[in-house]
Formats: C-alpha cells, sequence, structure tokens
C-alpha cells in the first residue's frame, strides 16, 4: 500500500495524443465531485490493471494546482520500458475508470525564493507546468528553460511560450542550441532558485555547475524517479510475514512484496522519496543499490535497502518485513 | 583574542565555525572588532584573484586602526571601515542588492554583529546555511526584551536591566535569527522584587 496517500476512484475523461512519443491523460473523480488539491510539482501514482500485473507509475501533474475539477498527465512513450507507458499509450480509454493515488509532492517550489529559475529537459517539463500554473497566479518571478530534441517533440513548447511570453526560452538539440548554464546561473539575482527536471545527465550538470559556481545546496532543486531496473531473479525471506518471496527478472523487490500480499509502504516508486527503506536483517551476496535516497555509507553498510529500485543478487538476503 | 568555546545549548542557540574560502562569483565579507583575525587567518590561503572579487565591511569597534589597516592591505576590491553598524547597514543593503547568485558571504565577530549581517543576507535571499560564521572578540549578547520589544547591545550579566523599560531580564540562549537578538525575560515575574544578584557571564 502507498503510505499516507488514500486511493481516488477517477475516470479518465480525455486521451489526446500530443505528438509521436507523449499522450495526455485527464482525470476526473469517478461519480462527480472535486480531486484534492495539490501543489506545483506534484505526482500521483496510477495504478494499471495489465492481466494480472498491476503495474504502479508515478507521473507529475501538469494541470493548474487550482483546477480542481481534473488532473492531468502527460505520458512518454518508452518502447524499451517494462510496459507501465506502452499500457498507458494502448490501454487507456476515454471513459475508464482507473485508480490513482492523492497528490505527492516531492518536488515543490520554496516560496522563500525571489525568483525561480526552471530547467526541463524532454519530459521533464510536466512538474513545471503545474508550478507555473501555480506562480502565474500568485504573481512570482519565474523563467523556464527548456530543451527539446525537435521543434516537433518539444511537448507544450509552443503553448508555454504562447502562455508565458518572454519567460520561456526554447533549445532545440537537432539545431545545436543549448542552454548557456554558466552564463544563465552567473547572472541570477540573490534570492534566485534553480530548478531542474529531465535526463540524469541534465540534473547532474546543473548540480555540479552551481555547486562550483558558489550556489548554495538549498537553492538546487531537482527531481527525477528512476525506472525500477531489471536484473537477475532472486530470492527474499521476509522476517516478519515468515513468507519467502521470488523477485522476477523484470519485476521490482517492492512489486514482488506487494504481490505477495506483504504490506510495503511506498510514495514515488522511482527511488526519491525514502518511504520504502526496509531493514536488512541479514544477507550474503552484494545489494544492486540503484536509488538516491541513502547516502554511499548506508549503501555500503548492509543494512538498508530501497525496495522500489535496487536489487540484489547472492545466496541469502532476509528482510524486516 | 583566542575563540571561544560555546558550551552546549538548546537548538535555537546559533553555533558558529571557521571561516574558509569557497569559490564563488564574488566574497562579500563583515566583520566587527576581533573579527578581523577571521579574515586574516583566511587570508593566508587565498590569492590575488580572490581578493580582487571580494567586499570588505569593517567595524572597528574600540580596536582603533589596529586591525583596519591590516585588512586594508590585503586589497579587497572594495573596503569599507566605519564606525557602527547602523553606519554600515545601508551599504551591507546595497552590496546584497548588488551581487548575484554565487556570492559567498563571511560574517566574523561578535554575535551581535553576525546575527544582524545574518539577518540581511538571508532577507535578501541566501539560506543561512550558506553564509560561513566566525566567532572571534566579545560574547556580548544582543538581547531582545519579549516585554517591551526593545533590543540591548552588548549585555554581559545575567540578569541586567533593559535599556528601554527598565526591567530587570534573564539572559536567556532562546534565539530569534529574524530579531538577531536572545531573548531577555523578567526574573522576577512570579516575585516581583526578588531579582538575583547580577553575575558578568560575558565578557
Amino acid at each position: 500500500m502507498s503510505a499516507g496517500t488514500a486511493k481516488l476512484n477517477v475516470t479518465v475523461a480525455e486521451v489526446k495524443p500530443v505528438n509521436d512519443l507523449v499522450t495526455r491523460f485527464k482525470f476526473v473523480r469517478t461519480g462527480g465531485g472535486d480531486l484534492p488539491t495539490f501543489s506545483g510539482g506534484a505526482h500521483t501514482v496510477v495504478e494499471m490493471q495489465d492481466g494480472d500485473i498491476t503495474r504502479l507509475n508515478a507521473y507529475s501533474l501538469m494541470s493548474n494546482p487550482a483546477d480542481r475539477g481534473a488532473y492531468t498527465i502527460s505520458v512518454r512513450r518508452d518502447d524499451q520500458g517494462r510496459g507501465g507507458s506502452r499500457f498507458m499509450h494502448g490501454r487507456v480509454k476515454e471513459g475508464m475508470e482507473m485508480v490513482i493515488s492523492n497528490p505527492v509532492n516531492l518536488f515543490s517550489l520554496d516560496l522563500r525564493a525571489k525568483k525561480h529559475l526552471m530547467l526541463a529537459g524532454g519530459i521533464g517539463i510536466t512538474p513545471f507546468m503545474a508550478q507555473m500554473h501555480q506562480l502565474a497566479m500568485m504573481g512570482g518571478h519565474f523563467e523556464l528553460h527548456y530543451a527539446v530534441r525537435t521543434a516537433s517533440l518539444g511537448t507544450y513548447a509552443k503553448e508555454l511560450s504562447e502562455r508565458y511570453p518572454g519567460k520561456v526560452h526554447i533549445y532545440h538539440d537537432d539545431q545545436n542550441e543549448a542552454i548557456d548554464l554558466k552564463t544563465l546561473l552567473a547572472n541570477q539575482p540573490l534570492g534566485t532558485h534553480v530548478y531542474v527536471c529531465g535526463p540524469k545527465g541534465m540534473i547532474n550538470w546543473v548540480h555540479s555547475t552551481a555547486g562550483e559556481m558558489g550556489w548554495p545546496r538549498e537553492a538546487v532543486h531537482s527531481e527525477e524517479f528512476l525506472a525500477p531496473a531489471s536484473g537477475k531473479p532472486f530470492e527474499v525471506k521476509c522476517a516478519v510475514s515468515n513468507k519467502i518471496v521470488q523477485v522476477g527478472e523484470h519485476q521490482s523487490l517492492l512489486e514482488a512484496l506487494e504481490a505477495a500480499g506483504i504490506d510495503a509502504p511506498y510514495l514515488c516508486r522511482g527511488g526519491a522519496c525514502g518511504q520504502c527503506e526496509t531493514n536488512v536483517i541479514g544477507y550474503d551476496g552484494k545489494f544492486l543499490h540503484y536509488d538516491h535516497w541513502l547516502t554511499d555509507e548506508q549503501k555500503a553498510g548492509g543494512k538498508h535497502i530501497m525496495p522500489c529500485v535496487s536489487r540484489f543478487e547472492g545466496k541469502t538476503l532476509v528482510l524486516d518485513r | 583574542m583566542s575563540k571561544t568555546q560555546f558550551p552546549p545549548s538548546i537548538t535555537s542557540r546559533p553555533v558558529y565555525g571557521e571561516l574558509e574560502a569557497r569559490s564563488g562569483s564574488g566574497h562579500l565579507m563583515i566583520a566587527d572588532a576581533e573579527g578581523a583575525e577571521a579574515i586574516l587567518d583566511l587570508a593566508k590561503s587565498v590569492d590575488k584573484a580572490f581578493w580582487a572579487k571580494a567586499h570588505i565591511i569593517y567595524i572597528p569597534k574600540t580596536t582603533g586602526t589596529a586591525y583596519s589597516s591590516q585588512l586594508e592591505e590585503l586589497g579587497a576590491g572594495q573596503f569599507y571601515a566605519g564606525p557602527s553598524y547602523e553606519a554600515a547597514q545601508s551599504r551591507i543593503r546595497r552590496a546584497l542588492q548588488d551581487c548575484h547568485m554565487g556570492t559567498q558571504v563571511y560574517l566574523s565577530g561578535t554575535e551581535g554583529l553576525m546575527g544582524q549581517a545574518m539577518a540581511e543576507a538571508t532577507a535578501a535571499g541566501i539560506p543561512h546555511t550558506a553564509i560561513q560564521t566566525e566567532h572571534r572578540g566579545s560574547t556580548a549578547r544582543r538581547m531582545q526584551c519579549v516585554h517591551c520589544k526593545g533590543i540591548t547591545e552588548d549585555v554581559t550579566t545575567d540578569p541586567f536591566e533593559c535599556s528601554h523599560c527598565g526591567l530587570s531580564l534573564f539572559v536567556r540562549d532562546h534565539y530569534s535569527r529574524r530579531l538577531a537578538a536572545f531573548q531577555g525575560v523578567r526574573v522576577d515575574a512570579e516575585d516581583p522584587g526578588n531579582i538575583p544578584e547580577k553575575v558578568e557571564l560575558f565578557k
């Protein structure tokens, strides 16, 4: 179960292809009524019944946080992925009833900032769309720099440029345009916070460049949800529930626990929030830590694992679940 | 003057570190009295290029020109020595207004100086955790009277008389970052007139 996040029964109100890779989905509450309010940067976990597999993927809410009538997400199809985005693209139709989680925000705006500088790469644009709605309503000071592969794959680039004239800057990879990060960061007034959402390389680039230029750690924010990695199947003994669980090649440890009926909390399912942190009671083998929650020390210590993205190779693994 | 080791206290009480040169687009250094020593110590590990981007704002208090001439010789891009924090305040505000993200702020000297300069820097948008501090010199405290809200500078005894309303106040470790002051609470509130003898706690 998802810790602290009640489920919402929703109906798909709209399925709209945006470009070759991205499709937009709109959810309204089944039976009518308002949805819970959220803040810019929040995500929801969408449950997908794919035969006897339940897929759970987190997607950023991109609609106006003030609009409680509907939630909107955009899903980028990943043909090499484990199947969640393909399910959304291929099987979800208007009128379908689905279950999603209450919104959770792991990428909120720091409202003490005097200026919000947003850096997006590809589908990383979605949390910023809700944040920009929020800031526009509040009269906040913001600026978006958005890197896209091509104009046709520039999801919402045109709409955003029209909605926020002068505040949106688009960079096209195929025209060799790139964000001049150093100059951009060097010219920001005191009190600016920078937010980045996009590929891992882009996030690391922003953190390291800002750090070298003397930006306070607290003024640099990022969000990246990881997809659970595939790997060799392994076996886990759960000491509390007294069950032995098999984790399949393309299944995450968290998914295997859930399939075995073991209560395992989560919020993001992407190695970021820390909610699923689980104590290791004993092990003989090696951990494959993929999360960005545990410290390097904890990862080396062999006492904790994040079941949503991390794996194990070896003889025995006993968990406190 | 040697560095003071403050005894462990409640969590709101500020703790101070040691200044170290960090990379950044500029270096704003604000110090009073013996706080100059922290900057002079830091100077041992940096080169000329560092000072070209530095701005030193210094309030000598009772130290005369003992330190200010040494600080001036460091060759900072901008150097200012002024008679009081109040006199330097508009310059501090202007310096913060003009600088960009990436500017490092270094504060050293008394708690009153560091607290007030930190309040300015955080109001300008720098997270307080990103501002370096080093305590040097007097341990006298800047105190706010919780009753009349008046602020008394350089308090050295406990209890002390509020310089505004005259009540005898107990010196608490409870600190307000917004006011840059410790809190003073009436010491004889429950038993009027029963005022303990003054102890000189700070020098």
